[in-house]
């Protein structure tokens, strides 16, 4: 809720005062590092008193990052942080309220609670560390993971199709999703930013490299001289163009997006499509988080933001009129409702 | 409209409508006891849902009852045996007529005896012409006719007609107990004010029922139950799961902490989620979870963030939310939850009542992992228990597992209504703004309480979860030594919540020949016929626990005082087994009955002779 946010904070901020006195015990290289710088250099930025940040998480790599920032936090129980976070903002709307949490963490065995805190669209804010494997228990396959990959629970290769994050989120009726890569800070920062600023449940993808078990599973699309044809990195009422000299572009043919070359086999720039992230009808959304290669780039930053009423506005609303319509205005009032009787 | 003709004084009768599950049999019975109350009679009711919502109609398995025992005294339980049985279909007088006492009252809608019904429940012969109920004073009412006959200048549709079956057989039985009719219409005009023609056919089918009552000879004499002598104030009938809910708006009032109720619909736990959903004009913010898993997590993140926070479930609801009490016991806070107890394992029997989550509640999670266990133990006593455990959560920064069940959930009682402002005072541990000695796990020497510091708060942010933590300062920690201390803390806490605890009581003799121990719900169905074996100049007493984990301090020496211990439970010996582990030294007999149904009167008045005479 925007009102609870603004100029909630008078002094000015710095990234001192979210860095924790916990040693930082992810594997050097990993890309979990740099979500942690991200989330130092926005929280400063966007409004809130520092009392007023609140971390939350399950388990795995992703979920000890409540230590690691100097805010209220509860570090949670597997796959509940969605959960967690919901009794913490439902009690406090005023709350800026964040969740670290994995692939596994949130669409295996909490995939219950990742959907229906989407569907409710409370407005918190989902950092979700995809590195495609459970890092935390050593290395087996998660429901990220591509099929076929070879893992320490699947030695024949995993026979599994996985989910892609921004279907389910936009299956699950998200209002907000976006997509970085964990080796872009700006855009992480830029993104992060954005999320804060939404009103309703925002979920960041981070392809998240986890150097020990599933290193360069994102590199395809990471690697440096690979991201500038297969990464689309969108931004609100431009044409959709990559490529190293974004010659390419993204153009609706019939029900399918297709990558073209502008200027070539008579596509015009008026060909290719302008990126809305308001639109509330997902259908060009959900396309482009689906996105892939090797014949599509990977749609990063905001696909969609678009604007509905959030859960905890509504409870609010509903709390304050039936205050307004019951003459019941404390519990002895209660007691004392309906039918009773004196005894003398 | 006063009944003139004699009538007989009853110190208790007990009465039960059973019909389809669509023939109004709640309705009527909720009537009845209502205006039994404002009269002045005590009373506990029961309704007898059967598990599915729309069984094929005229079945044994479509039969719904409600039932009432109303009294000149102070009544404990709905009662064993009825004296008046209203039966509105064969399948319905079949199911219950092993509940009606010889020479009991039988009234059945003599129109809804015909061959087809009588078929589909199983007679081979009409049980209303062959004899067999021949020991009862069987009432033969042409309910339908009648209804349909009284109605025809109103114009009513058939369907309309016959829904108010229940009133006409209301009637009768108002009669019979010489009830006040005016009561009732006052009732009726509350519930169906917005509809006149719904409202008038109600009450033309209830009058019509009571003058029929009156016309017909055959009913003999009626009865009559005199007020009970209650102690002066303001009434009110109440369940056991309202209770539940207003104990926890009533302790959030008091101790100015917001109330949350994170829950998932489960029978018969149900109600507390939908009474608290009413009462948003109180504040209370209720979240239906997505399943019991984020029910009680919820909670605990509303818990961190300053509320009074409950879940409520039922058996298989507790199993799965173990894990996460295990978190609130980690991050020592404040949580309760309320598990109205049914007959399981598994999915077990949903709608009977029984007390076997009993060792769930105690140990049911994994590590060394103690949390509050507490059981309420009559409908309206649910109140002050909701209320306690509420206070002892939040005073003692741990999670509370409050055992009701069905039985007590769903059963009503008179409740004589107390001020909030009278209500025992609750002031949760919070620690102050910028106070720089705050450290997450630094504890109160006496009770080994933490603080409770709550996000917004200007200089406390601070990380808890559910990994081991130092003592003190809350930082991750493996240290063995540490551990050993902490789980030692987390314990202790727990027990010393005993100091605070009021002691154990007896009712009766301080010392005699045998005490009946018992606890949660069945606290009624022991003490009347306890009761009566004290009149006869019995050495009986009884000892009804309230307070489980931990127990009043006193115990030992309850148990100890008098020459035999009987321990009485609806399960297969859970409590005495707890007992038995706490105090070895004492030696326990055990009765237990797991059949979803009570303890009778009879059964335990013959035990507990048996037990008084032999040596
Ligand atoms: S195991 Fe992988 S995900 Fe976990 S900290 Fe190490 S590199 Fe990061």
């Amino acid at each position: 809720m925007i009102s609870n946010r603004i100029m909630q904070s008078e002094e000015k901020l710095t990234k001192e005062d979210f860095v924790s006195d916990q040693m930082v015990k992810w594997c050097p290289g990993c890309g979990a590092h740099a979500i942690l710088k991200a989330i130092e250099n926005v929280f400063p930025e966007i409004g809130y008193k520092k009392e007023n940040f609140m971390f939350v998480s399950g388990i795995g790599c992703s979920s000890r990052f409540p230590y690691y920032v100097n805010t209220y936090g509860v570090h949670g129980i597997h796959g509940r942080a969605a959960a967690i976070a919901t009794g913490v903002k439902l009690a406090n709307p005023g709350l800026s309220v964040w969740i670290a949490t994995g692939d596994g963490d949130s669409m295996a065995i909490g995939g219950n609670h990742f959907i229906h805190i989407i569907r409710r669209n409370l407005d918190v804010n989902i950092l979700l560390f995809n590195n495609q494997i459970y890092g935390l228990t050593k290395g087996q396959y998660s429901p990220t993971t591509p099929i076929g990959s070879v893992t320490r629970t699947s030695p024949h290769g995993t026979i599994e199709h996985p989910f892609v994050t921004a279907g389910l989120v936009m299956g699950a009726q998200g209002t907000f999703f976006a997509r970085v890569p964990d080796n872009n800070i700006k855009l992480m920062t830029e993104v992060m930013f954005e999320a804060a600023r939404h009103d309703g449940t925002a979920v960041i993808e981070i392809l998240q490299n986890c150097i020990i078990f599933a290193d360069g599973t994102h590199s395809q699309i990471t690697d440096k001289d690979l991201r500038d044809d297969f990464q689309l990195h969108l931004k609100h009422g431009e044409p959709m163009l990559y490529g190293k000299n974004k010659e390419k572009g993204i153009q609706l043919k019939g029900q399918k997006l297709q990558g073209v070359i502008v200027g070539l086999n008579g596509v015009e720039m008026e060909d290719i499509l302008i990126h809305d992230r308001y639109e509330k009808n997902p259908g060009i959304h959900r396309m482009l988080g689906k996105m892939e290669p090797p014949d599509l780039p990977v749609a990063m930053g905001v696909i969609r933001s678009a604007e509905f009423e959030t859960y905890d506005d509504m409870i609010e609303v509903q709390i304050e009129s039936a205050r307004e319509q019951s003459d019941i205005k404390c519990v002895d009032d209660l007691l004392k409702s309906g039918e009773t009787f004196e005894v003398d | 409209m006063n009944n003139q003709a004699t009538y007989k004084e009853k110190e208790s009768v007990v009465i039960k409508f059973v019909g389809d599950s669509g023939d109004g049999m709640q309705l009527a019975g909720t009537l009845f006891s209502d205006t039994a109350a404002v009269f002045g009679n005590d009373l506990f009711t029961f309704p007898d849902y059967p598990a599915e919502i729309r069984a094929p109609h005229n079945t044994l398995a479509g039969v719904s009852g409600f039932q009432v025992q109303i009294g000149s005294d102070k009544i404990f339980s709905p009662g064993d045996m009825c004296d008046i049985l209203v039966a509105m279909n064969p399948a319905s007088l079949k199911t219950n007529l092993k509940w009606v006492r010889p020479g009991g009252i039988i009234i059945v809608d003599a129109d809804a005896f015909n061959k087809k019904a009588l078929e589909k429940s199983g007679y081979t012969s009409d049980p209303l012409e062959d004899g067999s109920l021949d020991v009862y004073r069987l009432i033969k009412a042409p309910v339908a006719t009648m209804t349909r006959n009284s109605l025809s200048h109103l114009q009513v549709s058939a369907r309309l007609a016959e829904r108010s079956r229940n009133m006409m057989a209301l009637g009768i039985v108002s009669f019979l107990l010489n009830q006040n009719l005016d009561t009732t219409f006052k009732f009726l005009a509350d519930k169906f004010g917005s509809k006149p023609q719904v409202l008038e056919i109600n009450k033309t089918a209830l009058t019509t029922g009571y003058n029929f009552a009156e016309t017909i000879e055959a009913i003999g004499s009626t009865y009559k139950v005199p007020k009970a002598s209650l102690k002066k104030g303001t009434y009110r009938s109440i369940s056991g799961n309202v209770a539940t809910a207003w104990g926890f708006l009533a302790a959030s009032e008091r101790s100015g902490r917001p109330l949350f109720l994170g829950s998932y619909p489960i029978t018969p736990a149900t109600e507390i989620l939908i009474e608290l959903a009413q009462q948003k004009c109180l504040g209370v913010k209720v979240f239906q979870a997505e399943d019991e898993i984020a029910g009680i997590c919820s909670a605990i993140g509303a818990s961190f963030t300053g509320s009074l926070a409950i879940t409520t479930t039922s058996g298989p609801g507790l199993s799965l939310k173990s894990e996460a009490i295990g978190l609130a016991v980690m991050t020592e806070l404040p949580l309760v939850i309320v598990n109205v107890q049914r007959a399981g394992p598994s999915t077990g029997m949903p709608t009977k009542s029984e007390q076997s989550d009993l060792l769930q509640a105690l140990y049911g999670r994994n590590g060394e992992c103690p949390a509050v266990v507490m059981a309420a133990s009559t409908p309206a006593n649910c109140f002050y228990y909701a209320y306690e455990a509420a206070k002892i959560s939040m005073e003692h920064m741990t999670p509370v597992i409050l055992l009701t069940d069905g039985y007590l959930g769903n059963g009503s009682e008179l409740f004589r209504i107390p001020k909030v402002s009278e209500l025992p005072e609750i002031t949760p541990p919070l620690a102050r703004p910028n106070d720089e000695t705050y450290k997450p796990y630094k504890r109160d020497p006496e009770t080994l309480v933490r603080q409770w510091a709550v996000p917004g708060t200007e200089g406390l942010r601070h990380r808890i979860g559910g990994l081991e933590k130092t003592d003190i300062y809350g930082a991750v920690s493996t240290d063995p030594q540490n551990h050993q201390m902490m789980v030692q803390i987390r314990e202790n806490k727990v027990k010393k919540i005993a100091e605070k605890l009021p002691p154990q009581k007896i009712m009766g003799d301080q010392s005699g020949d045998l005490l009946v121990v018992s606890w949660g719900g069945t606290e009624g169905s022991i003490r009347t016929p306890v009761k009566a074996l004290q009149k006869e100049g019995k050495k009986i007493g009884h000892a009804h626990f309230n307070h489980i984990m931990p127990l009043p301090g006193n115990t030992k020496k309850v148990l100890e005082s008098y020459k035999k211990v009987i321990v009485c439970e609806l399960n297969n010996g859970q409590f005495v087994k707890y007992l038995r582990s706490e105090f070895p030294d004492i030696s326990y007999m055990q009765y237990n009955k797991i059949q979803g149904l009570p303890f009778f009167t009879g059964e335990l008045t013959e035990l507990f002779n048996k037990l008084l005479e032999t040596k």
